[in-house]
């Protein structure tokens, strides 16, 4: 079965959790065996993972003439891209777009990230797709997450083939329910015209069918999994010195993540405990407002801020770690406690996660509920028996959510959309 | 002939409130008497009474042919007395028509035979003596909390006294041999066993009501015909089941109450008769000896101890329970003994299961508790205070065999004391005979002063009030008669244990 995908990140080139998840996916499918996956992003760096999926770059794709010859082509793009394909993709441009920006092989840049005209980078995109679905043959179309869809719907008009699309977050989700109207109105329009929608939790999947209207019938949930993690990761041992218990909180400081609710307990705990250190990691635009908060309840002396962590620093924060918090308000899946679990650090996490609809051996509690999250965390910390069985329960469980078997029910929502 | 001995089950834990790590050290009430008072009241209206009713009604109407048998915890019994008053009267007129045996166990419906011999022991006693009080019977039989036993709680529960004891029909335990025969212990030969008869019990108590289920809907009549076609030497069914079979698990409008009262008639057709255990035991013989070495139970699929003992959570709190064991008994607080018997409950480890599948489901039925993370950490929470109150009575630092030996010697000179204290009083007696003058008052308090000062500066609120409120009694003393003096001086005497408790914490 051919799949073409629109994606707008891939790892290790990553700004989110759609990367993650948009790879983990592929390659999931790609182990169930059969599976001829066409991959496309904005702006590849030519180090994305190509043994399961054929990526295409959106800014290698000409959408004008342009007369260069195949060594041209192979010292400007030959790290990205086989350069006969983009001939291959030159010869399907199906209109006049040289009013556009285009560069000296006819293609238009992209950032490939959120820039301030996203709205025309998405656009943008959705011309590119034109050419590539009329280059690349497929069975089915898949979109990942709103940016892509007006490409995906691009696809679907030019090649009629059925469209899936695959929601991993909405807007109500990112603004605690002040929906940008026009982000609104890409979703919504992209949701009516595909012929399947995948959801990441029967949360989302709520969402899809309460706020934009759709039938239930069109809309099923496969929820993520992890990839399992390498030796060295996994091998990480907490610096030596520790001496105290140390409570994580990872991720986007923004409203949707809820941060003022871990300061807030943090609190609580703090003012009963006296071995414990609480470390917000990441950055956000609610960042100083916690500083602010903290320096308020008079904890600032053990909450710490760490910046922004990336790659192995993610890993180190948690094998540093005795608790590891995420109290969204509002998570569509939340991948980030399945890797917490992964590195052994037992986890709470807020009952408006879609993460919480798979795990067992967490604590859950009410994204409000500071209270609940003081005695939880504090039960962690002065139980060993809590603690250890969070831990290997924990790893036990995660272990078993693996991709493959994500990819398994997506394969199977393409064989009953083909076979209609 | 045969016989169906039927046994029921009766048992409420007092729940936990929600306790917060805060409430450590703070708070010493630790019981959610709302929902224990709403639960016990409904599953009374809608089981407890008209099933008593209804075995009232089976009594009478086949004079003393129709018996049961009860176990009831010590502290389902607390509620009950004290939420559902009318139950406990209902209970003693059925068990003045003499066809209800009672059975023993452990007063909280503990798992101390698994873990505090000692304990166990002194909380049959309890729950034996409760049972004495309310319904004037002395239980013969022993049933172990939801059927625990191994062969260790054979040689304790023989040793104790008992008969007999009623336990499980686990599969990996009897094997090829049917429950419907009496047993006796491997460890306690002359220990009779009587095991459940699973299938049968649970056709009534679970499947009754299943239209899903084969043989629904059940009659009496259908059911004595499989019991009277159960071979020929198979004469004894056990059919053992929690009381809240009749109205709440199998509600009212199944028809449970008139399959009841229709069984007895059929029966009698077949020459099938009811007896109690202790009629059982004494009229059969046991056919074969059973050897339990690992505890079994009646609950989950399993049927043994991994619904309350399943998981390190499960494993660790109970551990830290019975670690203080010992302390505890050495108290003499009431309530702290009170707690401790609360917080043995079986079912406080019951919600800590992290049990799946079908077992899972009927743990988190039963629970409060929205996970079994929760529930642990509510318990230990409360556990942490009750050890710190047990702590302050009793530090951790001096061992026990020390603490007894200081025990020992507070008891012997509190009773040198009241001995001394009888003979002041009789001397005071001689001297106020001979004259009535100031003189022999002013002696009187003395030897009562000088055991004072000692437990007074360590004992904080309590002895202070004590002693103020001794004295004035003994300087009152002086300007009326002698005699009254008798009661002041003597009171003392009794509440020196309390008083005396800090010296311990002097001597380390």
């Amino acid at each position: 079965m051919k799949a073409l995908m629109f994606g707008w990140e891939f790892p290790p080139h990553i700004l989110g959790g759609l990367g993650t998840a948009s790879y983990g996916l592929t390659k999931g499918m790609w182990q169930n065996g059969d599976m001829d996956i066409t991959f496309v992003i904005p702006k590849p760096w030519g180090d994305e993972p190509k043994d399961f999926a054929n990526i295409i770059g959106a800014n290698c794709t000409p959408v004008a003439w342009r007369d260069v010859n195949m060594d041209y082509v192979q010292s400007r793009i030959g790290n990205v891209m086989d350069p006969q394909f983009y001939f291959d993709l030159r010869n399907h441009i199906y209109g006049d777009f040289n009013y556009m920006s285009t560069n000296d092989l006819g293609c238009i840049e992209f950032s490939g990230r959120y820039p301030e005209n996203l709205l025309e980078e998405i656009n943008n995109y959705s011309i590119v797709a034109g050419v590539i679905a009329r280059t690349v043959d497929c069975d089915v179309i898949h979109s990942h997450d709103w940016l892509t869809y007006p490409a995906g719907i691009h696809a679907k008009q030019v090649t009629g083939k059925p469209l899936v699309i695959h929601v991993h977050a909405t807007d109500f989700d990112r603004s605690r329910g002040n929906v940008n109207p026009t982000v609104f109105s890409i979703e919504k329009d992209g949701m009516n015209n595909a012929d399947h929608i995948i959801t990441v939790s029967n949360l989302t999947r709520r969402t899809v069918i309460e706020k934009y209207g759709i039938s239930p019938d069109k809309v099923t949930t496969v929820h993520n999994a992890v990839e399992p993690l390498n030796e060295e990761l996994l091998n990480l041992e907490a610096p030596p010195g520790k001496t105290s218990k140390v409570i994580t909180f990872l991720g986007r400081i923004t409203m949707q993540k809820g941060p003022e609710y871990f300061v807030e307990a943090a609190a609580q705990v703090l003012h009963k405990v006296n071995n414990a250190q609480f470390v917000m990691a990441g950055s956000g635009d609610m960042m100083d407002k916690m500083i602010r908060l903290a320096a308020k309840r008079d904890i600032a002396d053990r909450f710490h801020f760490t910046g922004f962590l990336k790659g192995k620093q993610v890993y180190e924060m948690l094998a540093a770690s005795d608790v590891y918090i995420m109290p969204s308000v509002s998570e569509p899946f939340g991948i980030s406690p399945l890797e917490a679990m992964q590195m052994g650090v037992p986890s709470i996490i807020s009952k408006q996660s879609g993460c919480a609809e798979i795990l067992d051996n967490v604590i859950k509690i009410d994204y409000w509920d500071t209270n609940a999250m003081a005695d939880a965390i504090y039960s962690i910390i002065e139980y060993p028996a809590m603690y250890n069985e969070l831990r290997e329960q924990g790893l036990a469980e995660v272990n078993q959510i693996t991709w493959d078997k994500a990819g398994a029910k997506v394969i199977n929502i393409y064989r009953n959309l083909i076979n209609r | 002939m045969k016989a169906i001995c039927f046994y029921f089950q009766i048992h409420q834990p007092f729940r936990l409130k929600h306790y917060r790590f805060f409430d450590i050290g703070n708070d010493h009430y630790y019981y959610d008497d709302f929902a224990d008072d709403d639960i016990i009241t409904r599953i009374a209206q809608r089981s407890y009474l008209p099933a008593n009713e209804m075995l009232l009604d089976m009594i009478r109407q086949n004079g003393k042919n129709f018996k049961v048998a009860f176990s009831i915890s010590g502290t389902a019994l607390e509620q009950l007395e004290q939420y559902v008053p009318e139950f406990i009267d209902s209970m003693k007129e059925l068990a003045d028509t003499g066809c209800v045996e009672f059975l023993s166990e452990t007063y909280a419906h503990s798992l101390s035979s698994l873990y505090d011999p000692d304990e166990f022991v002194a909380q049959v006693k309890a729950h034996d003596k409760k049972i004495y009080q309310l319904f004037g019977q002395k239980p013969k039989v022993f049933r172990n909390t939801e059927l625990i036993y191994d062969d260790d709680i054979a040689s304790m529960v023989y040793a104790m006294g008992f008969k007999a004891a009623i336990t499980a029909d686990a599969k990996h335990v009897l094997g090829w041999r049917s429950p419907n025969f009496l047993y006796s212990s491997a460890s306690a030969p002359k220990l009779k066993l009587m095991l459940k008869n699973g299938k049968l019990s649970d056709d009534i108590s679970f499947r009754f009501s299943n239209p899903e289920w084969a043989s629904y809907p059940l009659t009496a009549d259908k059911y004595i015909h499989w019991i009277d076609e159960l071979p020929q030497e198979e004469q004894l069914i056990n059919l053992f089941m929690n009381y809240d079979t009749f109205g709440e698990l199998q509600p009212r409008e199944s028809g449970i109450f008139e399959f009841m009262k229709a069984l007895p008639r059929f029966a009698a057709e077949k020459d099938i008769q009811f007896w109690t255990p202790s009629e059982v035991v004494s009229k059969f013989k046991p056919v074969a000896e059973l050897a339990v070495p690992y505890p079994m139970s009646w609950t989950d699929a399993a049927r043994d101890t991994s619904a309350w003992l399943g998981n390190t959570l499960q494993q660790e709190a109970v551990k830290k329970l019975y670690s203080i064991g010992e302390r505890v008994r050495l108290c003499t607080d009431r309530r702290i003994k009170q707690d401790w018997n609360y917080l043995q409950a079986s079912d406080h480890f019951f919600y800590m299961s992290t049990k799946h599948s079908d077992d899972g489901s009927v743990h988190s039925h039963y629970s409060p508790y929205d996970s079994p993370y929760t529930a642990f950490t509510n318990y230990m929470n409360v556990l942490s205070d009750f050890m710190i109150r047990v702590e302050e009575q009793y530090p951790a630092s001096i061992d026990n065999e020390e603490l007894n030996s200081l025990l020992l010697t507070i008891r012997n000179q509190e009773q040198e004391i009241e001995k001394l204290h009888r003979e002041v009083e009789m001397m005071r007696n001689n001297i106020v005979k001979d004259t009535t003058g100031d003189f022999p008052i002013d002696e009187a308090p003395a030897p009562v002063e000088e055991e004072k000062p000692a437990p007074e500066p360590e004992k904080k609120p309590a002895p202070k009030k004590k002693v103020p409120a001794k004295k004035p009694a003994a300087k009152k003393a002086p300007a009326k008669k002698a005699e009254p003096k008798k009661p002041a001086a003597k009171k003392p005497a009794p509440k020196k244990p309390a008083a005396k408790k800090p010296a311990v914490k002097k001597a380390k």
